[in-house]
């Protein structure tokens, strides 16, 4: 029973970690029609900057500077890699997206020196709890909690600031938006720099969790949370935010079963059925293509 | 009465709660050159779409040559939801895919010009020649096809020397002159052999001289390679001067039809493209 | 005419091939042998095949595909567990006590007509696995619109991957271990009795296998099939009005493709001399797109060329960036190991955002030799 219970815990909170990262993943769908290959590595980037920048600076400094940083990067990504290739077909901005992925994540070599790195201790949430007798970490257990406030808070942006509505149009139609008169670049920086912050949280949460990070830390989970946003129906933040606990409840039930190996088959295994039965995921809306 | 190439029968096309094509019935005859009108929106391009096999009609029957190529009835969500006539008239359900539909000698041109557009002008043509090819992939890949693949070379370019193109051969698509584009994709649907041809409004974005010479094609294609025509037009000149019969369509009912002096005069069609005299009151 | 000129294109590119195998034979007998540029020429030779092939499906059908190391993968597995001497077994498979597959199609045939032949029908095998594998899951993901498929083959990479490491799978596939002493390329150098070589064949023989599977999917990409993909890619629905069975059409370039980036494994796992599930990841399929990127899509000669540059400068040239150096008592700031790949990654965002159409565009050697006279002729006649 407390095995199970453990599981479960763990499950709900991995989940509200990838959700952290979908909700990125599936905004910057809904707006560019991109697939942002490189969101994972932004968020293992997020990590790393957690560590040097906490080797030098209190944590009440270095963490919110480290959600600021990556911020920034979501920014100058967008500006540096998508923003020259908007005219092109869409097949060239994804590239573009592998690319900067590759970049990150050979910078990341480098800097580390390949070595693995760890995460530093960020007090209470790092502080054990024992619940109906399973011991476990405070993170698992406000993971979720905060996932959930934060979502709700992005919701009320999105329908109710003039950002939420500018974006909302320019989901709904790229260039009869830009006629209205939105400026299309601030609401994309935006987009960019509302995932990146949610992904560095996310990152925060994560590596409290699994503590060393290497370069290829943010590939997989990159992955699942981007499967996730499109199980959920990509371009759809409930629906991410669904689908992340989904896959994150059924990965770590599966990890503790005998059949570990197959836990990300599953997970994509997952996708391939939503895709074929239902390309537009949980929530999506259906496009047509007129002839 | 010569002999039906064409049949629409209680045709009906709903998407969601809105009714497109609401129980449309039609006759195109061996030889004849018949257009179907109507302001926008009427549904006219979904009648064709229907026809071709890229839409799937929530109900009716289309038959070719006197066989029935596509048949539907309402089922699933829309047994529900099905807000047109006849109920229950069809039981089959008969849904080929548009090549299909090509094969068996239905051939379409687009509203929006739809060409191979980074391919050259003899591409273009060669392709629509790859359906009715005995070939498989790898006597293809292999050259075991030469006397096939050379005829096919051949029809293509008599074809465009037939077209006047020929001396465009190597040029590529998208770099045409509009109307040129406009013709190189009537060669290219006559490269599949049809016996029906159907053209989305093939005089779109012309001038009055253009239309007048695509007037002067559209004879003479009928005559040379013994066509049926079925055509969506809004230059009302092409339509009155060429069609044997004019089906008139309005918010997807068919609300007239006859020759076209007929067409002409008839009250209905002036109020649907003019507007009700007591719409102007309001 | 066409026709006359893409005739004398075939020519001048069979010669150009031709040249360049001679090349490599002469080399390879006259240089060190473990000079960098054979490493360099054998791996950008499989890469060269494998580039090729998904050109065919993201360049020339349209089909944004990227399941190649699965693919590859399913290749490579095939090709070592049906080569590895039967002697060799046991201790390859130590783990689960011997190998489930007691025979190995060399010695099947035997001798070294056998190590040709069996070489040979394991690698086919091996694109064929690859080939039923890819209908197999193209019926449901080929319906599938671009990004979507992407990701769904994607995903089926990361799928096959895990179940080749599957523990119970281990008497064939040896579970999360590699698969080994299976022939290599080296297997193919001439000995002569007293074990020396004689004439070595080992960049010789992938290059000639990939020049051999790159001429044969160019000879369909010009065939009525190319041409129909081509219209697939071109226009979905206007191929469809053209007659164009769209769902057959893109599951044969799937299935094609597939064969030859199975056969393109096959062929990695002789280069690597080992097989293993855990180095068929997704990066890999990322490096084969970046180099059908940079070679141009849509153009086989461009990715053969890239894979080439590729390899030799990540392989090769870029080397030194990785090391530590000195100039005089003056130490080069930023040298130190990762820093090729810095720089390398770098060198591909910048012809991805500033070169977009790569090296060829959708050109081939053939348009570029033509292009070349054109001017040239264009020229003497200014003058």
């Amino acid at each position: 029973m407390q095995y199970y219970l453990s599981i479960i815990l763990s499950g709900i909170s991995l989940g509200g970690q990838y959700a952290l990262i979908a909700i990125g993943y599936t905004m910057v769908y809904g707006i560019l029609r991109l697939i942002n290959f490189a969101h994972g590595d932004v968020f293992m980037v997020a990590g790393l900057m957690m560590v040097y920048l906490s080797a030098w600076l209190p944590l009440p400094i270095s963490l919110p500077l480290m959600l600021l940083l990556t911020a920034a990067l979501g920014f100058l990504i967008e500006r540096a890699a998508y923003k020259p290739l908007r005219s092109a077909p869409r097949m060239s901005s994804m590239i573009s997206a592998i690319g900067v992925s590759y970049l990150l994540q050979n910078l990341a070599t480098y800097v580390t020196g390949g070595l693995p790195q760890m995460y530093p201790k960020i007090p209470f949430l790092s502080d054990i709890v024992v619940i109906a007798g399973v011991s476990t970490k405070w993170v698992t257990i406000i993971t979720p909690f905060l996932v959930l406030a934060l979502v709700i808070a992005l919701t009320q942006l999105i329908n109710h600031s003039k950002v939420g509505m500018a974006m909302r149009a320019v989901a709904k139609d790229f260039e009869t938006s830009q006629l209205m008169g939105i400026k299309i670049n601030s609401v994309i920086s935006a987009t960019f720099i509302i995932g990146s912050f949610l992904a560095g949280l996310g990152s925060m949460l994560y590596f409290t969790n699994y503590q060393s990070i290497v370069p290829l830390s943010g590939a997989l989970p990159g992955l699942r949370a981007f499967v996730a946003a499109v199980f959920g129906g990509i371009g759809s933040i409930p629906g991410a935010v669904v689908g992340a606990f989904i896959i994150g409840i059924s990965e770590t039930v599966i990890k503790g079963s005998d059949w570990s190996v197959f836990s990300d088959a599953f997970t994509f295994a997952l996708l391939i059925i939503i895709l074929v039965v239902k390309p537009t995921g949980l929530f999506g809306e259906k496009t047509t293509d007129k002839v | 009465m010569s002999e039906n190439i064409l049949h629409l029968d209680h045709v009906t096309m709903q998407f969601g709660g809105v009714v497109a094509v609401d129980d449309l019935t039609l006759d195109v005859n061996q030889g004849e050159i018949v257009a179907l009108i109507g302001p926008n929106g009427a549904g006219k391009t979904t009648a064709f779409n229907c026809i071709t096999g890229v839409y799937e009609p929530t109900n009716g029957q289309v038959s070719f040559q006197g066989q029935v190529i596509v048949e539907n009835y309402p089922q699933g969500k829309m047994a529900a939801q099905y807000a047109g006539e006849n109920k229950g008239m069809f039981t089959h359900r008969l849904a080929p895919t548009p090549d299909r539909i090509t094969q068996l000698g239905i051939a379409r041109t687009f509203q929006n010009i739809r060409l191979f557009g980074a391919l050259t002008v003899f591409e273009n043509v060669l392709i629509a020649k790859h359906m009715r090819a005995k070939q498989n992939f790898l006597s293809a890949t292999f050259r075991l096809n030469q006397k096939e693949e050379q005829r096919m070379r051949e029809e293509s370019m008599k074809l465009l020397e037939e077209q006047g193109l020929a001396h465009l051969k190597d040029e590529v698509a998208s770099s045409l002159p509009y109307g040129l584009q406009r013709r190189l994709e009537i060669a290219r649907a006559l490269a599949t052999n049809p016996k029906l041809l159907l053209l989305d409004e093939p005089a779109a974005g012309m001038n009055p001289q253009e239309t007048q010479e695509l007037t002067d094609f559209i004879r003479q294609i009928r005559e040379e390679y013994q066509l049926s025509i079925f055509m969506i037009e809004h230059h009302m000149d092409l339509v009155m001067q060429i069609s044997d019969r004019i089906y008139v369509l309005d918010f997807g009912k068919l609300i007239a039809q006859g020759p076209p002096e007929a067409i002409q005069n008839d009250q209905r069609v002036i109020d649907a493209y003019l507007g009700v005299a007591d719409d102007a009151e309001n | 005419m066409q026709e006359k000129r893409n005739k004398s294109g075939m020519i001048a590119v069979m010669g150009l091939t031709l040249m360049l195998l001679v090349l490599v034979l002469m080399l390879e007998n006259t240089i060190k042998p473990t000079h960098m540029i054979f490493i360099v020429l054998k791996k950008s030779a499989v890469y060269a095949l494998v580039a090729s092939s998904m050109n065919l499906l993201n360049g020339f059908t349209g089909l944004f595909s990227l399941g190649q190391a699965g693919f590859m993968l399913l290749g490579a597995y095939t090709y070592s567990i049906l080569t590895i001497p039967v002697e060799s077994r046991e201790s390859v498979y130590y783990i689960y006590g011997g190998s489930a597959i007691k025979f190995s199609l060399p010695e099947l045939f035997g001798g070294v007509v056998g190590l040709v032949l069996g070489v040979l029908v394991a690698l086919i095998l091996g694109g064929c696995v690859a080939a039923l594998v890819a209908w197999l899951i193209g019926l449901p993901v080929l319906r599938l619109k671009s990004d979507y498929l992407a990701i769904a083959t994607l995903g089926f990479g990361e799928i096959i991957r895990a179940v080749f490491q599957w523990d119970k799978l281990g008497p064939v596939t040896n579970g999360a271990n590699a698969l080994k002493s299976f022939p290599t390329f080296s297997s193919f150098n001439i000995e002569n009795a007293d074990g020396q070589v004689v004439l070595r064949l080992s960049a010789f023989v992938p290059l000639l296998l990939a020049a051999v599977c790159i001429g044969i999917l160019l000879l369909l990409i010009n065939s009525s099939y190319g041409r129909a993909f081509k219209a697939i890619r071109e226009d979905e629905i206007a191929a469809e009005a053209m007659g164009i069975n769209l769902a057959k059409h893109k599951r044969l370039a799937f299935c094609i493709s597939s064969f030859f980036t199975g056969v393109g494994g096959g062929m990695f796992a002789m280069f690597a001399n080992q097989a293993q599930a855990k180095n068929f990841v997704t990066s890999m399929t990322y490096e084969i797109l970046l180099i059908v990127v940079i070679g141009g899509i849509g153009s086989i000669s461009g990715s053969c060329i890239a894979s080439f540059l590729y390899v030799a400068a990540s392989e090769w040239w870029l080397r030194f960036l990785d090391s530590e150096a000195y100039i005089g008592n003056f130490q080069v700031p930023l040298l130190r190991t990762g820093f090729r790949m810095v720089v390398f990654s770098v060198i591909i965002m910048i012809v991805v955002l500033f070169f977009r159409r790569g090296l060829m565009g959708d050109k081939e050697l053939p348009d570029l030799l033509r292009m070349l006279r054109s001017r040239g002729k264009r020229k003497e006649a200014a003058q």
